[in-house]
Order: C-alpha cells, then structure tokens, then sequence
C-alpha cells in the first residue's frame, strides 16, 4: 500500500517534470508556420510553457506538431517519423488542414492526420492565432500531467494482447 | 511596339497561324501543334523579337469541345519588353505534341507538370515523368472528368490510427 502511494507520488513528479519540458518536433508543412514562429517568438514566448526546443530529429522530441496541409504524398513520411518518435508521444495537429482537411477536399490532401497517426489535441483555426496554439499547448500540459494519452492507450492495448497471448499459451 | 511579334509571326508562319487576337496589347496566337517547336524557335532566335523567358506553360481542359486540349505559353522579352500568348490545342485520343523544353530549359518542369495533371504528352522531353503526384497515382487530376474527391491514398487507413 505505502509502495504503491509512493509510485504514484513518484509518476505525478516525473509527469510535473515532463509537461514543463516538453521537447517538439515541428512538422511543418504549409503557411501555419507563420503563426507557429509567432507563438515562438517573444511576443507570445512558447518558452514560458517550457516547450521552446524545437528537435529536428523525432527521436529527441515528446510531442509532434503537425502545422499545415499533409497531402496524399506526404502521409507515409508522416506516418513513419510518427513511428520513430520514442514512447511516451503526444500529436499535436495545428490548424485546420492538420484537423481536418480544411477547405482542401480534394484528390491531393488527407481529409485530417486522424485518418493516419492518432491526435491527442486538435487546434483549430485558419491559421489559429497564438492565443489558441497556447490553449493547446496547456491542453497537452494536462494530458501528460495526468499520465494521459493515445500512445499510452495503445501501449495498454498492446500489453493486454501479449497478456492475452501469454494465457493462451498457459 | 505592340503588335510587331504578331505581325512577324503571321509573316513568317501563314499557314501555321490559325487565329490570332490583340485585345488591349494582349496579343495571342493559336498555332497548329505541329509547328509549336518552329515557332517558338522563331520566337526565340528572330533578332526583332528575342523571348528569352520562359514564363509560364499551362494546359486547359475544354471537356465537351473537340479538340479537347489547350496547351498555353506565355512569353516575355526581357530586351525588348513585349510579351506574347500561344496556343495549341490538342485532341483527347491523341493528347501529344513536340517538347520545347530544348528551346527554353525552363519549360522542362512545367511540361512534366501539365503531364501529370492533364496527361498530355511532350514529345521529345528529356525526363517525361509526374513532378508533384507520386509513381502510383492514377489518371490525372486536373481533367474535368477526374472525380472531385478522387483519393488513391499512399497509407492503409485504419479506425482508429494505430
């Protein structure tokens, strides 16, 4: 009992320690990046949150920001920098065309990055104005602060599979 | 000034000018797609005329219209300043007609552009392959006849995304 209080004292810390350091990889397609730079800079200071590292490599970073339009062609590029992104992971999508599509329904666009790799926060908008892009970002603060999200769900999943397997097999 | 490539083109090509029309200093001739390479060498190389620049090659599709096609050029001079539209339409059975990116290497991608969204071909193009769609794609999305909402996804979709 006295264990287990503190494993869940010692989760709470690490997920406080986490949601303040939270290292991005930007996947910037299209013109959102321009107010993806604005929350960035000074005036609205991503790094107040702690999220002001950008890491260029997916293996570095804890969350993905998909920021603009993801075509047909790029899905499988998305799909596998998704994949090398380490555990725990959280999707951002910034902006409409990441959430859904947007105005782009069209032979060329993926109707939503939720048909490719699971979204933990949506950020709507076209462009969303800083002011949102933080909203989410306190969003995600949330999710991880509470141990919360889709990689996490998927891992339990998997875990129940290989249990599952394992009583099969007994 | 204005007028004078017209007037040079039709000199030097009669038959190979089909129609050709000034509106406002907005000169443009359509021109039988066999000879579009000859005019547009002539275009390029007549001392009085000099259209070194390439600005842009685009197609349209005029579905129900027979023939179907119609590529465009827009040409500018950069030393004598006068610009310059052609035209050439192209059948839909045999939707093909010379290259010219040999005459302005800057024409190279926009051939392979109206190629993969209209499927015409340009004969004699060095590297004839789909520029912004990839390999797998099928049929060319810019014909009115494409389906609007044609999506031939890359990635297998799954509900949920794992």
């Amino acid at each position: 009992m006295a264990k287990e209080f503190f494993a869940g004292k010692l989760a709470d810390v690490i997920n406080w320690g986490r949601k303040f350091s939270l290292f991005q990889y930007p996947f910037v397609t299209a013109c959102c990046a321009m107010e993806y730079m604005a929350t960035m800079g000074p005036r609205y200071d991503l790094a107040r949150f702690g999220a002001e590292i950008p890491r260029f490599s997916p293996r570095q970073a804890d969350f993905i920001m998909i920021v603009g339009t993801v075509t047909e062609r790029q899905a499988p590029i998305l799909k596998r920098v998704y994949e090398q992104l380490a555990e725990p992971k959280w999707v951002v999508a910034f902006g409409v065309c990441a959430s859904s599509g947007g105005f782009y329904q069209n032979y060329a666009a993926v109707p939503g990055i939720d048909q490719i790799i699971p979204v933990d926060v949506y950020i709507p908008g076209c462009p969303p104005r800083p002011e949102q892009v933080l909203d989410g970002l306190i969003m995600l603060q949330d999710l991880v602060q509470r141990g919360q999200g889709l990689s996490y769900e998927r891992l339990r999943r998997e875990h129940e599979k290989i249990k599952a397997l394992k009583a099969a097999r007994a | 000034m204005s007028q004078l490539a017209l007037a040079k083109l039709k000199e030097a090509f009669p038959r190979e000018v089909l129609a050709t029309s000034d509106y406002r200093g907005d000169e443009t001739a359509t021109i039988a797609r066999e000879h579009v390479k000859a005019v547009c060498r002539f275009l390029r190389d007549d001392p009085d005329l000099q259209f070194d620049l390439p600005v842009d090659l685009t197609c349209v599709d005029y579905l129900g219209e027979e023939p179907r096609f119609e590529v465009v050029y827009h040409l500018y001079s950069t030393t004598k300043r006068h610009r310059i539209r052609l035209k050439a339409r192209v059948p839909e059975d045999d939707p093909a007609l010379d290259s010219v990116a040999d005459v302005w290497p800057g024409f190279n991608w926009s051939e392979r552009e109206a190629y993969d969204m209209y499927g015409v071909r340009f004969v004699g193009h060095p590297d004839l392959r789909r520029i912004l769609l990839y390999p797998e794609f099928v049929g060319h999305p810019l014909r009115k006849d494409y389906p609007k909402e044609g999506r031939q996804p890359l990635v297998r979709r799954e509900d949920p995304p794992q």
